[in-house]
Formats: C-alpha cells, structure tokens, sequence
C-alpha cells in the first residue's frame, strides 16, 4: 500500500461554491479516492461534491519564477475594477 | 412492558454496539491512515444507531431505566447480538468479510424497518439507513478489490469468508422476537430481507472470484444470549469503567 499513488482532493462546501483544494491523500484508484476522501475530509460536515485528481497530472509552477511571474503585477493596480462608481442598485460586489 | 418491542430493538441495539465496539479496535491500527479513519467513522455510525436504539429500549423497558444501563450494566447472557458481531478482528480481510455480512444484512434491515408501524424505530431505520448505504458500498467494495486482487488478498479474504460462513445465517434466522415484530407490524419480514441479502452476497461474492463453502451448518444462540466466549472479553473492555467506578461521569 505504500505504492499507492497520491491523489489531491478538492470538496466543494456547499452548492453554487467553487470546490477548493482541501489537502492530499493516498488510494488505488480514482473509486477508492474518492471513498477515502468522504472518509478523511467530509466526516463534518465540510462537503457536497468531491474531486480527486491524481497529484501527478497536476502542473505546478516553479517557486523560483515567483519574481517575474507574479511581481510584475504587483504595480498594475488598474487591473482591478476599483475605478468606476457602482450604482447602488449592484449589490454584492 | 411489551417484552417482545423490548427484545426487539436489544437485538439490533446490541448488533450494533458489539460490531462497533470490535471495529473500534482497529483505531490507530488500520492499513492506511484512509481506511483506519474509514473504520472508525463506520464504528462510530454503528455505536450511533445503538445508543438511539438503547435509548428507545431503556423507554420501552421504563422503571427510570437509561442507555448506559442497558450498554455498561447487562452481563453477557443478556446480550441479544448475534455470534457473527463478536468475532475477532482477525486480520484486515477477516475485518472485511464479517462487516460485508453484517452490513447486507443491515442495509436492508433498515429500509425495511421504515416502514414499522412504530414511529420511534421507522425514525431511527430513516437514520441509519443512510449511513449503512455506504458501509454497505465500502465493505463490499472492499470484498471486491481483496477477493479479485493479489493472490495473497485472494487467498485471505477466502479463507475469511470459509471461517465466517458458518455464523452469516443466525441474523436471518427468527426468534421470538422477530416472529412478533413481523406479526404486529412494527418489525420487518426477515424472508424478505434474506433473499435480497442473499443475492447481494452471492453477486458480490462471484464478482470477487470467491466461493461460498456449501456446508449450511449454521451456528446460533446469540439472539437468545448463548454467545461464543469473545463477547466476556469485549464487555470487560467496553463495561470497565462503569464496573469499576460505578455511576462515574466524565
């Protein structure tokens, strides 16, 4: 068992809810993952739908790219819609 | 005190406690951090549907008696479980096997059960009905992957299920008890539910490249309180404290 490969879970918390990553366990296949993972992450309460995906078709990217990655939008702050008026009618903005 | 609702709801009270006090043993022990965790959820469903069921015993039973009378306070001639519950956890195919017996069992013993004319036990059976869906679909998962895996998975979960053979019977067989709740309604037909159990067993069974013995000896006693000497050894565990330190609370 200690070949069994390792899969990441995501659970969706309640619906309408994007699923979120909520951490990673091992299983045989995808059934058992899934089984595992109603085992290991939902036992309160935490779930409605779960995702597993085998952690090895997962891309990463690099931490050593961190700088021109994500540094270069750092002083971009245009890019964020903070500059109109939102009626009053918007809600939930 | 109507005797026969009494024994009744002990019988499947006692089913459960048993079988989830055994599967408690495996905390800290499992396979994999997965399937211990998987184990002690289902013993904990299981010690779940016992308490609701003790406590509508301990109603029926009056004279201000509680739950924990019932669990901590009976001795083991008292006890209504059936043989099959108290066997050993052998190793984790042993495990296997006699929660996928029990659990054919109990999935359909409750969806029968909601329809009692007892309001009390067709709310607890709606409850747990749930819950032994999925112990239902993991044990027998479980017989699948063990039965048509390696050949030493095979050969264990195999040699399980010639051990176990011999005590899967009892729970279908009717005793008093069983004959009265059928009668008056507020019980289930155990007719009915073997020959859905026994298909389920057999198809799972046949899908998991195993083979039942043919002997139909069956051994029984449990639900009229001869049990196998296991079940001292589970209440010394599970009765201590309130032996030792009677009325204690934490």
């Amino acid at each position: 068992m200690n070949n069994w490969p390792l899969w990441e879970i995501f659970i969706r918390s309640k619906a309408g809810l994007n699923h979120k990553h909520v951490g990673s366990l091992h299983a045989a296949d995808a059934e058992m993952a899934v089984q595992n993972a109603r085992d290991v992450y939902t036992r309160r309460n935490e779930g409605v739908s779960i995702w597993v995906v085998e952690s090895k078709y997962i891309t990463a990217s690099d931490p050593d790219d961190a700088d021109p990655l994500y540094e270069p939008a750092k002083d971009k702050v245009y890019r964020h819609p903070t500059f109109y008026n939102l009626p009053d009618e918007v809600k939930h903005m | 005190m109507n005797n026969h609702l009494f024994n009744y709801t002990l019988q499947q009270a006692d089913n459960c406690l048993i079988l989830g006090q055994r599967l408690g043993e495996w905390c800290g022990h499992g396979p994999i951090l997965e399937q211990d965790i998987a184990m002690t959820n289902i013993a904990l469903d299981l010690i779940g549907q016992s308490r609701m069921l003790y406590q509508y015993a301990a109603e029926v039973q009056g004279d201000g008696k509680t739950e924990d009378d019932l669990a901590y306070l009976r001795d083991a001639w008292d006890f209504k479980n059936v043989l099959l519950v108290e066997q050993p956890n052998g190793d984790f195919a042993k495990t296997i096997l006699r929660q996928f017996l029990f659990d054919s069992f109990n999935c359909y013993f409750y969806e029968a059960l909601k329809d009692s004319n007892d309001e009390k036990l067709a709310a607890i059976a709606a409850k747990s009905h749930k819950e032994t869906l999925y112990h239902l679909k993991w044990s027998a998962d479980w017989v699948l992957r063990l039965g048509d895996g390696t050949e030493e998975s095979h050969e264990r979960i195999q040699s399980a299920l010639n051990e176990l053979w011999p005590y899967s019977a009892e729970i279908i067989i009717a005793s008093d008890a069983d004959h009265d709740a059928k009668t008056n309604g507020y019980g289930v037909n155990l007719e009915e539910i073997q020959s859905r159990r026994d298909s389920k067993i057999e198809e799972v069974l046949e899908e998991a490249t195993l083979t039942a013995p043919e002997d139909t000896f069956s051994h029984s006693g449990g639900k009229s309180g001869t049990h196998t000497e296991h079940l001292g050894y589970i209440l010394a565990d599970l009765q201590f404290l309130q032996r030792a330190y009677p009325g204690n609370e934490w």
